[in-house]
């Protein structure tokens, strides 16, 4: 069946935000899929409402939305898409792809359907019908249809309420899983080993599932974990791309499970059985085509085989598959959904073979999901039925002991492998109870002279995997007993073929430093022991490949001979976190497109599997390695054997290149764009003060501290309230802001360990100060500035937390021209060639102007190029990699080189706002500040600013209300904005709830207020206002300690109520402004396209890629 | 324990040595399944065969003796990237070291064996040694090309049984109690109502687990059996089987189709389609290295959809030749277009190149052991 002529048009959904459970490969898979569609000729329409990814790219579609995925704003789009298609009157059908868009996207289409919305504009679903998802996400729809095709699941009971939970459980008896219906990542899901863990769990689970009911089931804890990756095409062949083993047993989720591919510890029957499973899953579903992950549960003494999942869309496993085999699923899944059959298609990899075959691997793919519980100090770290985990590494290795290696190194865990602080006397606790740091544990008790059968039995992972580890820990153990000297070129071979980094060497050795590493390498080369390139080539090299997506292993053969074109090496970011997203991927994968349209052969380096930037066809050649010294400089040794021009981009890859820079460069490799110095000269606090004091830029006044009493003392001196962390820190890892003496003791005290190298720094903060950020572009000679970016949020959150605006909503010309300025100074001081991010705090004070501070300069991309981009329509991440080759802004912008100018954002505003994980970590304290926590972020268009920050808002998962009760409860600094915010409130007709102290103050303002009790006072308390569903807003700002429970308690019957919390006076009276616009009730849609063609001409938007 | 893999062209890769201590010969072939080592061994389709397995551990599993596709394994040498010392499954009954070391296979790892498939899909499959009792290279090499030569060279006599018998299930499968390994089964259990004659040219066990699933009960006789005897018991069909090296030599089979053809129904399997081919008047050519794997994608030209099948043949039937023989060809692989499966316009016969029996393998081509029992039900009428 060939491609279907009767669809014209086709909306993509995209995932939205990143957050836990919904990462990257949705932008993957969806980027994927638009390519894929456009090449078919349809015309295709996208909505996300993510700006930081690389499908929301105007290239990718003909119409690119911006916009909050919610039903209403959705239908505005079909709307609008559907009578253009009317009036083009070419004819053709509406068609809508759900199965790219993760859960997100499968629930809306689901909504848009159920409501009638998708019949009103005849838009028809493809990939995936509506029945079929509902029979694969409808538990209870689910298991009838298993038990219909004698399939075996664990006994289950859907339950709505708490009675019929706790019976069944009695029934089938603890401990049951929890897991609601249609939420992404099993959120609010849990294993409940008692009655009163049920209760809870049950409940939370109740409210997070959108129809309010969950599954009880048995539970198979410790059962062999498996998924099979399958795809179907119209004429029913059925083909599975991928099997995927847990070596974390059932009970862990499987985004939370270290996971190999292929399987490694099934025979051909028990393979063959679960395939056959697989099949009949997809057939009775009904998925029609495309992709879905099939999910299995094996007994490990009896083989007895249960179904636990399907999930009739691409998913994370999907892009894991991917990435390992080399088979594009949802790109081949986006031909199937418009009519082709696989066997129609061709193999990308091999180009002689077709799509339809079943991969195979000479290989071993290891996956570990990374883990960030530091960053939420009381959440529960146990691993369970719900992924916590930000983000993962993938590794390639021709054996399982490889990749494991390669994969842990990717981490970048900071903790030196084996080094871990391990709690010897809870080792059993810690190999029982799955928590991030088990797989240390594991190794750790092999070292303790356990067997495998004991660490088995306590895991209850498979010997197998067991047993390769162990061989890694004694081999290790071997090359401890030996030195530079003794240690035969065999035995050392032997260490680096099963994936062990010189770094280790290094440190059994006794020399875990700089030097004591290159050492290693010298001696390896000596020696020759050098890795080898491989292929990944679908076909175990049955046919030849025609796709240079290459693996490092040390065996004999190197098939991957380098080129002898110019090219350039693009670090990537690495797994992704907190602090460093899917924002710098974005920029990575922008360089590979420039420099390849600037006939350069761009070479990719990252381990992460979600990305865009290590799909094989986003770059000449993929290295899917680690990013570490070792595994760099590898690459670029066999890279630049060819002896050909060569160069290497550290500056888009977020911190992880960054942290290699300086050594990289004294090993040889040229590095493009800033130098390393430079960069390390603005992240050393003492060197950047003096060059700042050069240029008289103010700064924080600040101290640095290598003792309690030092510290106090500097904090007397720069003035309290002050801010301390340690040097050398990302996203604001470990801030305080002290108040008090007492309090800066307490965090010398407890808080961190510092030293004469890594000292702690104390700044003056500056209170209700506003936070400018600002991204510019410079070639030592000139100075563009891309965007000054306003946050809603006073200084003191930080900058990736809040919400801010382009342009800037309201500062003084004046300041505007100082941080102009301050910009152009640091940035040619700093000899940026590329991109540079500026921090700036300003102090607004009645009568007096504007005082402006320079916070901190990023002499790199930041996390806000993908946002600026887009409002600016100017890819300043393809400028910045062409300025790092030697071309000039004259030549790439020149009107802005000429005029000074910055980039127009239009008439238009654009406001990003912070998604935070909560949902994930009840009980965690939502209380913004100077360490970032939040997951991802949304944009929000519109002609006014309250608007915009209505529908970032909305895409963030806060819906303002439009009328409704207020509760206030702000802090002693905050009321003195207090009357004016509540009049804002009232005015648009809500009325006030507030607790003792601050309502005395309304009502001393002649305010209508009614007061109610804090959780500890008594009944009816605010808690209990909140649960009644009385109040629709909640304005709370953090108190300290003190009423530091009151606040937990409220945010997080917040959480669970979906009440918006605001935690800040600023966002409170953006929330007012928005909500004013919501009342008028509009829903304006704008597409990207449009919006940039208002702008002023510039040759680089839409620069072809 | 050291090893040496030596090839006839001269090429030499040093490993590990495992299984039986000693030397083997054989044409060195690549298999690229995932799962179902054990079967490969046992595969006496593998006669005179050195293997080398893509899927870089080997062993993790073990063996045990329900995944037997013969008594025996019939690989001459194994070579992988690592093999497991030890195993990991609920039905492992011996490691598959021992087992290999027990039936005299030596077994060659830690070599690079992607290196190795890349070179004999560049220069064909090729003769090779593996010994891990001698060093001298050029000895070695000299060896592999003394060892005689696969095209011309009639294996099925050698490994076909000496005596026909009575095919009994291999006794309780062990796999039939959790219920859902019962999958593997496309049809549910019939008592026996027809009567096969399989022609063993090497049979693999599963082809006759299969027949028994789809009601038949099974002769299984030698290789050079004569039509007349096999008549004589009156079947209401004939098997013939796979097996190893080349078709063309095997002329006594070639002579017996051609005498039962049209006068029972046949369905031939892989060396038995390869026979069926040269009885019907066509010719058989060797393949540069073969297909030996558990997923090629075969277009079943009746459906018109694509099965994922386990092939493992270094010959096959030219098509061009079968133009006058009255057949249809029903099966084709869409990675090369080899031909894997044909029907005669008006005598029931039908085979196909690839095994549907597949273990190893998917089991998306069962279906044809139904299609013969329907093939026989009709005849009978
Ligand atoms: N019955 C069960 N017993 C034990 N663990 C289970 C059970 N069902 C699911 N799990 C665990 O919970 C995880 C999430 O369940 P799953 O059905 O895959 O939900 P999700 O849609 O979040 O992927 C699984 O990966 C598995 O580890
Ligand atoms: N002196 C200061 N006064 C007020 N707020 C500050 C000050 N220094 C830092 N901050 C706040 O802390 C946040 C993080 O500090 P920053 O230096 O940017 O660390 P990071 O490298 O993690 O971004 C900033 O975004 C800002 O909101
Ligand atoms: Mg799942
Ligand atoms: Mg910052």
């Amino acid at each position: 069946m060939p491609r279907r002529n009767d669809i014209a048009k086709i909306l993509v959904i995209g995932s939205g935000p990143i957050v836990i459970g919904q990462s990257a490969e949705f932008d993957y898979s969806g980027t994927q899929a638009c390519k894929a569609l456009k090449a078919e000729g349809y015309e295709v329409v996208l909505v996300n409402s993510n700006p930081a990814t690389i499908m929301t790219d105007p290239e990718l579609a003909d119409r690119t939305y911006i916009e909050p995925l919610t039903r209403e704003y959705v239908e505005e789009i079909l709307r609008i898409e559907s009578e253009m298609l009317r009036e083009a009157g070419r004819g053709g059908k509406f068609a809508l792809l759900p199965t790219v868009g993760g859960q997100t996207a499968l629930n809306l289409a689901v909504d848009l359907s159920d409501s009638g919305i998708l019949d009103r504009y005849d838009v028809e679903l493809i990939g995936a019908k509506l029945e079929a998802i509902k029979k694969a996400e409808d538990r209870l729809l689910f298991k009838d249809a298993m038990t219909r095709i004698g399939l075996d699941m664990p006994r289950s009971a859907l339950v709505n309420n708490l009675r019929d939970g706790v019976d069944f459980a009695g029934k089938i008896g603890f401990p049951v899983i929890i897991r609601p219906s249609f939420t992404l990542g099993g959120s609010g899901g849990g294993l409940a080993y008692n009655r009163e863990e049920l209760m809870e769990i049950l409940s939370r689970g109740l409210d997070l599932s959108p129809v309010h009911e969950c599954l009880i089931e048995e539970s198979v804890l410790g059962w062999k974990e498996y998924e099979l990756e399958v795809m179907r095409d119209l004429a029913d062949n059925v083909i599975i791309i991928c099997s995927i083993e847990n070596m974390d047993p059932m009970g862990v989720h499987t985004g939370d499970s270290i996971t190999v591919a292929p399987a490694q510890t099934l025979t051909d029957r028990e393979y063959q059985a679960m395939r056959d499973a697989a099949i009949r899953v997809m057939r009775e579903i009904g998925v029609e085509t495309g992709g879905s992950n099939v999910q299995f549960a094996v007994h490990p003494n009896t083989g007895r085989m249960t179904v636990i999942e399907m999930n009739p869309r691409v998913s994370r496993s999907s892009a894991l598959a991917s990435k390992a085999t080399g088979f594009p699923i949802a790109k081949i899944a986006a031909k199937l959904a418009v009519g082709y059959t696989l066997d129609e298609i061709p193999n990308d990899i091999t180009k002689m073979t077709p799509a339809c075959f079943e991969p195979t691997i000479d290989y071993v793919v290891t996956k570990i999901p990374k883990w960030q519980f530091e960053k939420f100090p009381g959440a529960d770290e146990n691993l369970g039925p719900q992924m916590k985990s930000v983000g993962e590494v993938m590794a390639i290795g021709r054996t399982f002991k490889e990749s494991l290696m390669k994969a842990l190194r990717s981490l970048e865990t900071g903790k030196k492998i084996g080094a871990e602080l391990l709690e010897p006397k809870r080792l059993t606790q810690r190999l029982v109870t799955p928590q991030p740091e088990r797989l240390s544990y594991v190794r750790f008790a092999f070292r303790q002279g356990l067997s495998v059968r004991e660490v088995a039995r306590m895991t209850a992972m498979d010997p197998w995997f067991l047993y390769h580890i162990k061989e890694i820990t004694d081999t290790i153990a071997k090359v401890g007993e030996q030195n530079g000297e003794s240690i035969t070129p065999e035995l050392l071979r032997k260490l680096k073929r099963q994936g062990v980094s010189d770094e280790r060497i290094a440190e059994v050795w006794g020399k875990p430093t700089n030097d004591g590493v290159a050492e290693v390498r010298e001696l390896r080369y000596r020696h020759g022991i050098k890795p080898v390139f491989k292929l990944v080539d679908t076909c175990a090299a049955e046919f030849e490949s025609m796709t240079p997506y290459l693996y490092s292993t040390y065996d004999e053969e190197d098939e991957a001979a380098p080129t002898a074109k110019r090219k350039v090496i693009i670090l990537g970011s690495g797994p992704n976190r907190i602090g460093q997203g899917i924002e710098f991927d974005y920029c990575c994968c922008h360089a590979a497109f420039a420099l390849k349209e600037d006939d350069y052969e761009t070479i990719m380096v990252n381990c992460n599997p979600e990305t865009v930037s290590t799909d094989y066809d986003t770059s000449d050649r993929l290295y899917f390695e680690p990013l570490t010294l070792e595994d760099v400089l590898a690459v670029y040794e066999h890279e630049a054997s060819s002896g050909a021009e060569i160069g290497m981009i550290v500056q888009f890859g977020g911190q992880t290149p960054l942290n290699l820079a300086l050594r990289l460069k004294a090993a040889g490799v040229p590095i493009l764009g800033t130098s390393p110095e430079s960069i390390d000269l603005a992240e050393d606090r003492k060197r950047f003060g003096k060059l700042l004091e050069e240029l008289d830029i103010p700064q924080p006044p600040g101290a640095i501290a290598t003792s309690v009493e030092e510290a106090l003392a500097g904090a007397e001196r720069i003035g309290y309230p002050v801010l301390v962390r340690p040097s050398y820190v990302l996203g604001g890892r470990a801030m305080v802001i002290a108040y008090d003496s007492e309090a800066v003791s307490r965090y010398m005290k407890e808080a961190v360990e510092y030293s004469q190298e890594r000292p702690i720094l104390v700044d003056h903060f500056l209170e209700d100060a506003v936070e400018v950020d600002v991204d510019a572009l410079c070639d030592k000679k000139d100075v563009v500035i891309a965007g000054i970016m306003q946050h809603i949020e006073e200084a003191g959150i930080h900058s990736g937390d809040s919400s801010c605006v382009l342009p800037a909503a309201d500062l003084a010309p004046a300041t505007l021209e100082t941080i102009r300025t301050y910009t152009r100074k640091l940035a040619l001081a700093l000899n940026v060639v590329g991109l540079v991010n500026l921090q700036f705090a300003i102090q607004r004070r009645a009568g007096q102007p504007d005082k402006v501070f320079v916070i901190e300069v990023n002499p790199r991309a930041s996390r806000t190029v993908p946002y600026v981009s887009k409002a600016t329509g100017v890819p300043l991440a393809k400028i910045a990699s062409r300025l790092m080759t030697g071309r000039k802004l004259r030549e790439l912008l020149p009107e802005q080189t000429a005029s000074g100018r910055d980039l127009e954002t239009g008439t238009h505003f654009y406001v990003k706002s912070p998604v935070f994980p909560w949902n994930k970590f009840p009980g965690v304290d939502m209380a913004l500040g100077p360490e970032m926590r939040s997951t991802g972020e949304v944009m929000g268009v519109a002609d006014n600013f309250g608007e915009a920050f209505a529908k970032a808002q909305l895409s963030a998962g806060q819906r303002l209300p439009l009328k409704g009760t207020v509760f206030f409860s702000v802090n002693d600094r905050d009321k003195i904005h207090l009357v004016e915010l509540a009049r804002d409130y009232m005015e648009l007709g809500f009325q006030i709830v507030a607790t003792e102290g601050t309502a005395n103050k309304l009502a001393q303002a002649g305010l209508v207020v009614e007061r109610v009790y804090k959780v500890k006072e008594g009944r009816p308390n605010v808690v209990d206002l909140i649960k009644g569903d009385r109040i629709q807003l909640i304005v709370n700002t953090t108190q300290g300690q003190d009423t530091f429970f009151d606040e937990k308690a409220i945010r997080r019957a917040a959480v669970l109520q979906r009440i918006p919390t605001i935690t800040t006076i600023a966002a409170a009276r953006a929330a007012a402004e928005g909500i004013e616009a919501l009342q008028q009730h509009q829903t304006n849609v704008y597409p990207l396209q449009h919006l940039h063609a208002d702008l002023p001409s510039r040759h680089t938007r839409y620069a072809p890629s | 324990m050291q090893a040496i893999l030596a090839l006839e062209d001269g090429r030499i890769f040093r490993g590990e040595g495992h299984g039986a201590k000693g030397e083997c010969y054989g044409e060195v072939v690549f298999n690229t399944s995932l799962t179902g080592y054990q079967e490969i061994f046992t595969d006496p389709s593998y006669a005179g065969q050195i293997v080398v397995l893509t899927n870089p551990q080997i062993g993790n599993y073990g063996t045990n003796l329900a995944d037997n596709e013969a008594n025996k394994p019939y690989i001459e040498g194994l070579v992988t990237r690592e093999f497991s010392p030890v195993s990991s499954n609920w039905r492992s009954q011996q490691v598959a070291d021992e087992y290999l070391e027990r039936f005299q296979v030596p077994v060659i790892s830690e070599i690079d064996t992607r290196a190795l498939v890349r070179h004999l899909r560049t220069h064909g499959v090729m003769r090779g040694v593996i010994s891990s009792i001698e060093t001298n290279t050029d000895a070695m090499v000299e060896k592999a090309r003394a060892i005689r030569k696969m095209d011309g060279t009639d294996l099925a006599k050698t490994v076909s049984t000496k005596a026909r018998y009575e095919w009994e299930t291999d006794g309780p499968d062990p796999l039939s109690q959790p219920k859902v390994l019962e999958l593997a089964a496309s049809a549910e259990d019939t008592r026996p109502d027809l009567h096969v004659v399989a022609y063993d040219f090497g049979i693999k066990k599963n082809i006759l687990r299969m027949l028994s699933k789809e009601g038949c009960r099974v002769t299984v006789v030698p290789a050079e059996t004569s039509a007349e005897d096999v008549l004589a018991m009156g079947p209401d069909g004939v098997f013939l089987s796979n097996g190893p090296g080349d078709p063309e030599p095997v002329t006594y089979a070639q002579e017996n189709i051609r005498k039962l053809a049209g006068r029972t129904p046949i369905f031939g399997i892989c060396l038995g389609h390869q026979l069926l081919g040269l009885a019907l008047g066509g010719k058989t050519y060797k393949l540069k290295f073969g297909h030996h794997g558990g997923n090629h994608p075969v277009k079943c030209m009746d459906s018109g959809k694509v099965e994922i099948t386990c092939h493992n043949h270094n010959f096959a039937v030219d098509p061009d030749s079968m133009k006058l023989s009255d057949v249809d060809l029903t099966h084709i692989d869409l990675n090369d277009n080899t031909l894997e499966g044909m029907r005669h316009r008006t005598m029931p016969i039908f085979s196909v190149q690839y095994h549907p029996e597949a273990s190893p393998g998917p089991h998306d081509s069962n279906y044809l052991f139904r299609d013969f029992r329907n093939l026989m039900e009709e005849w009978k009428r």
